[in-house]
């Protein structure tokens, strides 16, 4: 089964964002929201991490992007910006989710 | 009428005192196993503490729920996934934590481990075979 694993903590204050790229398995995707957009912005500790993930998409929510000042041109390369329709959508594509909260 | 039967699993990944996270998911997995679901447990990064023996909360007015785990046999829930890498990382081995069991009615009753220690690829592969994945 595919999974879309939901990271919504700083991966500098919180260990979720570590965790769920520790258990993520090909062919499912991470989405990054709230402060968990964080990681998906380059040139951090995380960046290194969403690149070496083989087969898994990473998203972003914009909305929660853009609050925090972050254009999508801060946003690593690969990493997909969603909005709320999106991340609907992609609940409803996989056959699960799986929350780090 | 057949009822549709569920894997589910409860991801615990918070220590037990400092937030109500730990407790709060004992009280939902003890709902859901009593609608006949299937449930386990997954421990995992500081959630490994909760299942720390010898706990003794006498001094800090909080209530000790952790006999709480040693009932989960008699509510059929039984597979308890521990993750060895966040034990490891904790300075903690599978002797620190209580002895958890279960009796099998189909084998007289036999006292059996509730605790199973999984490498994190092994837990990735747990999360991935469920149906619901509650997080706490």
């Amino acid at each position: 089964m595919s999974e879309l694993h939901t990271v919504n903590k700083s991966p500098f204050e919180k260990s979720s964002f570590d965790s769920c790229v520790e258990h993520v398995l090909e062919g499912s995707a991470v989405l990054l929201y709230e402060d968990g957009v964080y990681a998906a912005i380059r040139g951090t500790a995380a960046e290194g991490k969403v690149k070496s993930a083989q087969g898994v998409k990473f998203y972003a929510l914009g909305p929660d992007l853009k609050a925090r000042g972050l254009s999508g041109e801060r946003v690593t390369d690969g990493v997909e910006i969603v909005d709320y329709a999106g991340f609907v959508d992609l609940a409803a594509e996989y056959d699960k989710v799986v929350a780090w909260v | 009428m057949a009822e549709e039967i569920k894997n589910f699993l409860y991801l615990n990944r918070r220590a037990p005192y400092g937030t109500i996270y730990a407790w709060e998911s004992l009280e939902v997995v003890l709902i859901g196993a009593a609608f006949d679901q299937k449930v386990s447990l997954a421990f995992l990064d500081d959630g490994v503490f909760q299942i720390v023996k010898g706990q003794d909360t006498t001094g800090v007015d909080m209530k000790n729920f952790s006999p709480t785990y040693a009932a989960l046999g008699d509510y059929d829930v039984n597979q308890l996934y521990v993750e060895r890498e966040s034990l490891e990382e904790r300075g903690l081995t599978v002797d620190d934590l209580m002895h958890l069991t279960w009796e099998d009615e189909d084998e007289d009753w036999a006292e059996k481990d509730s605790i199973r220690v999984v490498s994190r690829a092994e837990l990735a592969k747990i999360i991935e075979q469920q149906d619901v994945v509650f997080s706490f």
